[in-house]
């Protein structure tokens, strides 16, 4: 599961190549897309959950906070609660779609904010080099010494408990793995003639990032930033596991797993359904990263 | 010469490191004292903490003496136990590690093993088979994974014992290894995914170069193979070996508390509940300790294996 954050494999930019006879590089990302089922498939599933935990309020049958004590643990199959009831008789189908919500909330954006963040202090590490690419560069390499778990662990410890508090600690530990992919496919460009070009034509640096920066480096930092999306959702379920995340009565799937667990020898497959969420949902990520990746590397033959 | 310069390249990352571990605690909103003291606790209460403690004394002056401390192995005092916190640290780590050893056996041999398999079937099922599994590997939250165990071994089928580390004795006792088993195979999968991509993307790297075309057409079995691409892909694997122990670590928080294993994961989660700062801080700075000197072995025996990178 620590497979991003722990081996990177630098990515080569891909410069689109301005040949008269070859199509453009975009159009044969969204080619190789098309014809590949795989990707396709988990991306319509990743929709799927989307839209699940989004129109919660209207595909759920129960309110999420409200059980019957009666109905404590049903079985999966139970006539009116067909995903079982929890420990204090609430509707599992009901949480699941609602848990959703914030699983989706607090794994995602942690990366969106580490892309930002990280993003960004990469370029400005990789264009400018020199005092500022060392310190931007060292300061990401003494948050390396730290197990990235072990840090948002202690992260959330110390700030406390709660959905904000753990998507801060998420990102924090996803911006050096940015700031490096970042820093190193921006030096790359960096070297390029066309940037010579740019330079000598009279572009200011902000110019040059915006316009040629940027747009050639966007791809490379997006497709590592979908690639980190499935450990964020592992990893923001397990702090609720933990109990350093969402707080009760909210529903989140990570935090109706550590409740459940106490479930585990009375109805196991209810238990374990909350997890069987996280593991399908972070595999579709892990996926559909892989199959950008493979669209997006100019490197392979068709 | 190498192995020195690599020594002296880690005091500076370890003097970062604690730097941040202090920071983390005094710098982010929430003083250590608000976390210790209930908002109602009179103010001469207050006081005395903060004098016991060293709060009063400036940021800087604080971190140097807890630093000189820490060096000479005093980690502080828990002020929830009021017990000094080293012994109880050492002991938890102590539990952490046989399940750490045997996890990373474990998740290395199935990831090496995984990944060659891989590499010599190709594009045939054995490939896709592989990676489908390292993949499953990279996705599974293992905190689930390991309740799915324990379902499955302990609820229904009542063969292992679901949590806890069984009665004292030695560690490789079978009574002990009975309780090991489930925590072990749930924490090797923190390894297993990376280290299975990484042997396969090795090997078939290795495959692909002349020397290995010559050698079969010297009339080398295939099975022969297998030695050369183990050699040259073993320098990658030892380096990423130590950043997966660390993870694992790390991650052996969760599957501590799925587990009820007294280790030292278990030992941080405790200190979080009970706002016992000066352990939290101590617990992070020996583990993130632990995972720079990890780093470092990993790199001295990457270059022990390859005298290419001892010239850099």
């Amino acid at each position: 599961m620590s497979d991003s954050l722990s081996y990177e494999v630098v990515p080569k930019v891909a410069v689109p190549q301005a040949a008269a006879d070859t199509p453009p590089y975009w159009q044969t990302v969204f080619r190789r897309l098309r014809n590949d089922w795989l990707t396709l498939a988990v991306g319509a599933i990743l929709v799927g959950i989307v839209s699940a935990a989004i129109f919660a309020p209207v595909l759920a049958p129960y309110s999420p906070y409200s059980g019957s004590i009666l109905h404590r643990l049903a079985p999966i199959g139970t006539p009116g609660h067909w995903l079982g009831t929890d420990e204090t008789g609430r509707d599992i189908w009901t949480r699941l779609l609602y848990g959703g919500r914030l699983s989706l909330l607090a794994g995602i954006s942690p990366v969106i904010i580490a892309l930002a963040i990280g993003g960004s202090l990469g370029v400005i590490a990789g264009y400018s080099g020199g005092l500022a690419n060392s310190v931007i560069m060292r300061a990401t390499d003494t948050l390396y010494a730290f197990p990235s778990v072990l840090l948002a662990v202690a992260i959330c410890g110390i700030l406390g408990n709660g959905l904000l508090n753990s998507i801060l600690a998420l990102a924090a530990i996803f911006v050096p793995p940015m700031v490096r992919i970042s820093e190193s496919v921006t030096s790359q460009v960096r070297v390029l003639p066309f940037m010579e070009a740019a330079k000598a034509s009279g572009a200011s640096d902000l110019q040059i990032i915006r316009h040629h920066v940027i747009s050639n480096i966007v791809g490379t930092i997006l497709v590592y930033a979908t690639s980190l999306f499935s450990l964020s959702i592992i990893l923001a379920s397990g702090l609720s596991f933990l109990g350093l995340g969402v707080n009760p009565p909210d529903a989140e799937w990570g935090l109706m797993l550590n409740s459940l667990r106490q479930a585990i020898y009375v109805q196991p497959l209810v238990a374990a359904l909350p997890g069987l969420l996280i593991f399908i949902t972070s595999m579709c990520f892990n996926l559909m990263s892989d199959g950008l990746r493979s669209a997006m590397d100019t490197r392979l033959s068709e | 010469m190498f192995i020195l310069r690599r020594v002296i390249q880690a005091v500076p990352i370890l003097l970062g490191v604690s730097l941040i571990v202090f920071g983390l605690v005094h710098m982010l909103p929430g003083n250590p004292i608000e976390m210790m003291l209930p908002a109602e606790a009179p103010a001469e209460v207050i006081a005395r903490v903060k004098a016991d403690f060293g709060f009063d004394d400036p940021l800087p002056t604080q971190y140097l003496k807890w630093l000189v401390q820490a060096l000479h192995g005093n980690l502080g005092t828990s002020v929830y136990t009021a017990q000094p916190i080293a012994p109880d640290l050492f002991n938890a780590l102590g539990n952490t590690l046989p399940l750490a050893v045997l996890a990373t056996i474990i998740g290395c041999g199935a990831g090496i093993a995984l990944g060659l398999m891989a590499a010599f079937g190709r594009k045939r099922w054995p490939d896709k088979l592989c990676l489908t599994a390292a993949t499953a590997g990279v996705s599974v939250p293992h905190y689930w994974f390991g309740m799915v165990l324990v379902i499955v071994f302990s609820v229904l089928l009542n063969w292992l014992p679901a949590q806890g580390k069984g009665a004292e004795g030695a560690f490789w006792s079978l009574d002990q290894l009975r309780y090991m088993i489930l925590p072990a195979i749930t924490l090797s999968l923190i390894p297993m995914g990376t280290i299975a991509r990484v042997v396969r993307a090795t090997a078939l790297d290795v495959l692909s170069r002349e020397f290995v075309d010559a050698l079969l057409a010297k009339g080398l079995r295939r099975g022969r193979i297998v030695l050369h691409v183990v050699k040259n892909a073993a320098p990658p694997v030892a380096a990423l070996l130590g950043l997966q122990i660390g993870y694992l670590l790390g991650g052996s928080i969760l599957v501590e508390t799925v587990f009820n294993w007294p280790g030292s994961g278990s030992f941080l989660s405790q200190a979080i509940f009970r706002h016992d700062i000066p352990v939290l801080q101590a617990t992070i700075l020996i583990l993130a300790a632990i995972f720079v000197a990890l780093n470092l072995g990993a790199d001295i025996v990457q270059a022990l294996l390859d005298p290419r990178l001892r010239r850099r």
